[in-house]
């Protein structure tokens, strides 16, 4: 019999070391590219409409890096790139439409209604919820602020 | 050479709040769900204690992009919800402000659903 310490050791040295460097390397490239691309379709949408505000061109942007989120977790790209990448795939914004998508996609066989509509939100339900909560609590503060 | 400079900013800061998301997956086995969460409301405090701004102005996609951008404009639509509409204003605005993000993601979420079917099967 070994006691819970002398088994945590052993655990530590005999299981496969995780790459910490190669896992932090790759989400610091992914992740900073898919950023830059942002960055580029924000710069190609204030080039295309020079009337349009900053925030609409923001908006703009979220929407087009959320479709190509969806359409590259659709054709099933995204989900090889997470495989390399981790939180450089996930951090980003496209990283939230991946988590909407690939469940709706998964279930796709158990139906429109209880398939697509209802395990759309498995993965990003927490985070709309947390964040409608959220921005109302700063909203009801600000307004005594 | 200033785009350059500009590009350069954008990928060192996206690429660090993505690696900064990867260490907390390496150190505590968060799942996606709980990361995506921790860095929207990272996103929120900065704007609410006034940072984001800042950042934003020095790295532009690079904190926008990632999720915390999310919640970013979910605190600025509400404090702007706040001074202009009041209590219904304040309640609202954080979701006003995310509303092109939510509607996208469910609009595509659904098409693409109906459309294609799910490629990888091994978990």
């Amino acid at each position: 019999m070994i006691d819970k310490a002398e088994y945590r050791e052993y655990v530590g040295k005999s299981a496969p070391k995780s790459p910490m460097f190669r896992s932090l390397a790759a989400a610091f490239l992914v992740g900073g590219l898919i950023c830059c691309v942002g960055q580029a379709v924000g710069d190609v949408i204030s080039v295309l409409f020079p009337d349009m505000s900053a925030d609409d061109v923001g908006s703009w942007t979220t929407v087009v890096m959320i479709f190509f989120g969806s359409f590259f977790t659709a054709i099933g790209v995204y989900d090889k790139l997470g495989h390399f990448a981790g939180g450089g795939s996930i951090i980003p914004i496209t990283g939230f439409a991946n988590s909407v998508v690939s469940p709706a996609l998964e279930y796709n066989r158990e139906g429109v209604f209880f398939g697509i509509c209802a395990k759309m939100f498995v993965i990003a339900g927490p985070i709309i919820v947390f964040g409608v909560v959220a921005g109302i609590i700063v909203g009801v503060i600000s307004l005594f602020a | 050479m200033e785009i350059f400079l500009t590009y350069l900013k954008v990928f060192a800061a996206g690429g660090a709040l993505c690696a900064l998301g990867q260490l907390l997956i390496n150190k505590t086995k968060m799942s996606s769900a709980r990361i995506l969460v921790t860095f929207m409301l990272l996103g929120l405090v900065l704007e609410v204690a006034g940072a984001f701004a800042y950042m934003k102005e020095f790295a532009s996609a690079g904190v926008t992009i990632p999720i915390t951008g999310f919640g970013s404009s979910l605190a600025k639509g509400a404090m702007q919800g706040a001074k202009e509409g009041g209590l219904l204003g304040a309640v609202s605005g954080g979701l006003r402000a995310a509303a092109p993000g939510v509607s996208a993601v469910i609009l595509f979420g659904f098409v693409f659903a109906l459309v294609f079917r799910s490629h990888s099967k091994k978990v």
